[in-house]
């Protein structure tokens, strides 16, 4: 296959990118996209240009490392697909393909396709845990948790962090991100302990950063590469209320 | 080089109580005055900063992603091991200790392994503590399954998502700490040296991946949890930024390297589609309960569409050769059998470099016995991972399948308290070598790395911690000074050559010359062969390898040129543990070793030791120690699985 891609390009936070054209051919449909990048890359240094930098790792969907804008899509035209598992046959010979890094305030560019998305472990800090210390825990049999209470927590704790329900969001909100956190420990009898407090501060510390708020446009629910749902969204706005008003009242 | 074990006194079952009781301990208010350099942030390493900062130790943890939450633990899929019998059916720590150490093929140690599958049980417990959603039963306690040939069921899971759910539920415990201010995290660091500081590990020397800085840390003692080397491959499941870069810098440092040619070659990956190929994806081996393997009898059928192969020209190879175990044999011989049915020309798939590298996993059976809907049950995700990669639907058309380099069973030399052969350099999960042997069984890497990240560290540190006092060097000390100095000659070293090739070109050219004579079967002549071609690959690679942009900026051709410079120094300390290594066990399979019906065999009287390599500089050949492998509880015998 023959692919002309624009990439955006930026050296550094501080300096404005642009967009590079790029031709590449005898790409393998078979090939990942990020393969293709291999490519293009390989392309480049063999000519002393400096390659594009674009963040990856793990190449199998789960890490949530990548993270490239294509043809205005977070993570690409394939549904529940991360990049590193998008692959070159779902493109045409000859098509034009642009490029871009997660467009969102809340993470700044740091380098061509790279962002930095600290924001999400500030997110993280404020309340994404359960208290409790190595040792001493009891029998993992002791609480009954139903299968069904345990499955809607594995639908929210397969968020892989990777930010494209942000860049997708027309207000780049955190909402699903911060939502199926909330939602994997507060489903949980373990998270019911700190239920209110972690969604208050979860929510209060997402709205510190810059993220936008939720419209219901349901964008982030399209990016989302793991199939997170907006139900969890709904279900942060309800706790949060509830813990608001429980606050509010001292009960 | 001192390689006593430190084992604990009395019977196997009563070891790790008395290690405990007789340990040093460092009083709770004094802590504080400890600081902890903890690199990685795996299960092992996040595990292992979190509790032992909840301890009240100051922990510096690094990583090379943009988050702990990243590191390549995420990515494992079937499932962790415990001996909980919840499921009555005859489990228990012992059990879980006999499977793991015969499935180690009797290379690792006892003590080790019993303290590991002691610890299992606590593992779920704390895991559960910690939110992680394991599959649970209608009446809500826990699933299991049998995994991996196991003849109980003793694995813990969530759905084909295990690793990442435990690495979150370590990570929360982590994320916790460093709210707490006890932990100070540093992403996008990648370990350029190992600090000693009178002969004592007390820091480390990163590179700032954004900015380029070199920076010095010091501590108290040094955590090494980076995991494993299966990158040297090229191809393997790994993610890209593993590397053997962080253990290498302590090899060369005087840490013993352990039974390096133990690498693990899982059998249920997707086949390698041609020369573009990054990486290889892993399929839980979980598919084998339900999957039947197999290739055309006739070497003339392997072009054909697998509906038109009759029944009769179908050879299931596993179920002929291993009828009781079949689909289910271990991961190290059904990887050989597949190897063996492509050397015989009857491999499937794509031409890649001259051969067809790829055997059938067929759900026809499954799914006329069971229905579809039962089989889409177990393994949709599965199915429709296998369909993003290959475009093919393996509910029509049996998957493809073909090993691939996934675990590493060898790494840095620990004795029981997890310390290396510097003292005050620990190492933790799959970055050490001891619970394994020379091969893994499936699920048991998570429990490892978090058995020594929650359980075993968090005790044996303070023995050490508590005799050497709390004595942090300040990073302004000459030693450190000189290991920045000579992070900084070898990245500009790397821009000096300004040759023409660049850095993944040598990883491909090493990666083809492990796999073919350090791969899944070795003889003493291929292994010599690569000797030969390493150290040519390794002078090309110092003369032509090109590093475009610069030091001082976020820079992945430089990451990858230290790691592959390190590889190319690593590669030959592989070879020669296989070579010297005259017999077949676990992982480790030489041709010359192996009976008439082509089984392993297994030299316990010259090889029952772990080979434990010292570093004598680049191009010389390492020193070669053992450390003797008795057996007092499990007599070896021959692993038979037919």
């Amino acid at each position: 296959m023959k692919v002309n891609l624009k990439v955006w390009r930026q050296k550094d936070s501080d300096q404005k990118g642009h967009f590079e054209n790029y031709t590449i051919d005898n790409v393998s449909p078979d090939s990942s996209f990020l393969e293709m990048f291999d490519i293009l890359n390989e392309k480049l240094v063999s000519e002393g240009k400096e390659a594009i930098a674009f963040d990856h790792d793990c190449r199998e969907g789960i890490c949530g490392m990548c993270s490239m804008t294509i043809n205005g899509i977070p993570h690409g035209p394939e549904r529940k697909t991360t990049v590193c598992q998008l692959h070159m046959r779902k493109f045409k010979d000859g098509d034009t393909i642009v490029v871009e890094p997660w467009r969102a305030g809340a993470f700044p560019v740091k380098k061509d396709l790279v962002v930095s998305r600290d924001a999400f472990e500030e997110i993280q800090k404020a309340g994404g845990f359960i208290s409790v210390r190595t040792g001493g825990a009891r029998d993992a049999n002791a609480t009954l948790i139903s299968k069904e209470v345990a499955d809607k927590a594995m639908d929210a704790a397969q968020c892989i962090g990777c930010g494209a329900c942000v860049a997708a969001c027309p207000n780049a909100a955190a909402m699903l991100f911060t939502s199926a956190k909330v939602s994997h420990l507060n489903y949980l009898p373990q998270g019911a302990p700190e239920k209110d407090r972690r969604v208050i501060a979860m929510v209060e510390k997402m709205n510190e950063l810059g993220f936008g708020n939720c419209t219901n446009y349901g964008e982030c629910q399209a990016a989302c590469p793991k199939g997170i749902t907006l139900d969890n969204i709904a279900k942060m706005n309800r706790e949060y209320i509830a813990a608001k008003a429980r606050q509010i009242v001292g009960a | 080089m001192n390689l006593d074990p430190r084992i604990p006194s009395g019977p196997v079952a009563q070891k790790w109580d008395n290690f405990k009781q007789h340990m040093k301990l460092v009083n709770p208010s004094n802590r504080r005055k400890f600081h902890i350099i903890v690199v990685g942030s795996g299960l092992a390493g996040a595990s292992a900063a979190a509790t032992l900062a909840e301890q009240g130790y100051n922990i510096s943890c690094f990583c090379y992603q943009d988050s702990p939450r990243r590191a390549h633990s995420i990515a494992a899929q079937g499932g962790i091991n415990a001996a909980k019998n919840y499921q009555n059916d005859g489990d228990s720590i012992y059990r879980l200790f006999y499977d793991t150490v015969k499935g180690g093929d009797f290379r690792s140690r006892e003590a080790n392994v019993y303290r590991l599958a002691q610890e299992s049980v606590n593992i779920i417990d704390q895991c559960v503590a910690t939110g992680v959603p394991f599959a649970r039963e209608y009446g809500g306690l826990l699933a299991n399954r049998s995994f991996g040939g196991a003849q109980v069921s003793r694995t813990f899971y969530a759905r084909g998502q295990t690793g990442q759910q435990l690495l979150l539920g370590a990570y929360s415990s982590l994320i916790r700490q460093i709210a707490a201010g006890k932990v100070t995290m540093y992403p996008r660091r990648e370990m350029q040296e190992l600090v000693l500081v009178d002969g004592k590990a007390k820091g480390v020397v990163m590179r700032n991946m954004f900015t380029g800085q070199i920076e010095s840390y010091s501590g108290d003692a040094v955590l090494l949890c980076t995991g494993g080397y299966g990158n040297v491959f090229y191809l393997s499941t790994n993610a890209q930024g593993c590397s053997v870069s962080a253990a290498f810098k302590c090899y060369r440092k005087g840490a013993g390297f352990a039974n390096p040619c133990f690498t693990q070659i899982h059998p249920t990956c997707i086949p390698q589609h041609g020369d573009q190929q990054s990486k290889l994806t892993l399929m839980s081996e979980s598919l084998r309960n339900d999957g039947r393997v197999w290739v055309p009898k006739k070497a003339s059928d392997c072009t054909k569409d697998p509906s038109e192969i009759a029944e009769e020209d179908r050879d299931y190879y596993l179920e002929r050769k291993y009828p009781s175990f079949g689909n289910l044999a271990p991961r190290d011989i059904s990887s050989r059998a597949a190897k063996e049915a492509c050397d015989d020309g009857r491999g499937v798939g794509p031409m890649v470099s001259g051969s067809r590298r790829g055997v059938y996993l067929d759900f026809a059976t499954a799914i006329a016995r069971d229905g579809k809907a039962v089989v889409e049950d177990k393994y949709g995700n599965l199915f429709e991972m296998y369909e993003r990669i290959t475009g093919e639907d393996a509910y029509k058309r049996p998957m493809r399948i073909y090993p691939a380099s996934h675990y590493t069973m060898g790494g840095l030399w620990v004795d029981y308290h997890l310390q290396s052969t510097i003292p005050g350099l620990f190492v933790l999960g799959e970055a050490n070598f001891s619970d394994h042997g020379a091969n893994r069984l499936g699920a048991s890497a998570l429990m490892q790395g978090l058995s020594d990240g929650y359980f075993v560290i968090p005790n044996t540190l303070p023995d050490y911690l508590a005799r050497e006092g709390a004595n942090r060097p300040s990073t302004n000390r000459e030693e450190f000074v000189e290991a920045e100095n000579s992070a900084k000659e070898n990245i500009a070293n790397l821009f000096a050559v300004k040759g023409t090739l660049s850095p993944r070109h040598f990883h491909m050219e090493l990666g083809k010359v492990m796999w073919e004579y350090c791969g899944m079967a070795r003889n003493a002549d291929g292994l010599k062969k690569a000797l030969g071609i390493i150290p040519q690959i390794r002078e090309d690679f110092w003369k032509n390898v090109r590093v475009t942009g610069d030091a001082n900026m976020l820079n992945p051709e430089l990451e990858r040129a230290c790691r592959v410079a390190d590889f190319l120094d690593f590669a030959e300390v592989m070879c020669y543990d296989a070579l010297e290594r005259n017999e077949s066990c676990g992982a480790h399979f030489r041709e010359e070793y192996q009976d008439a019906e082509g089984e392993a065999k297994r030299d316990d009287a010259h090889f029952s030791h772990a080979a434990v390599w010292e570093w004598q500089g680049r191009g010389k050949k390492p020193l070669r120690h053992q450390e003797e492998i008795t057996h007092e509880e499990v007599a070896p015998v021959v692993r038979s699985y037919k």
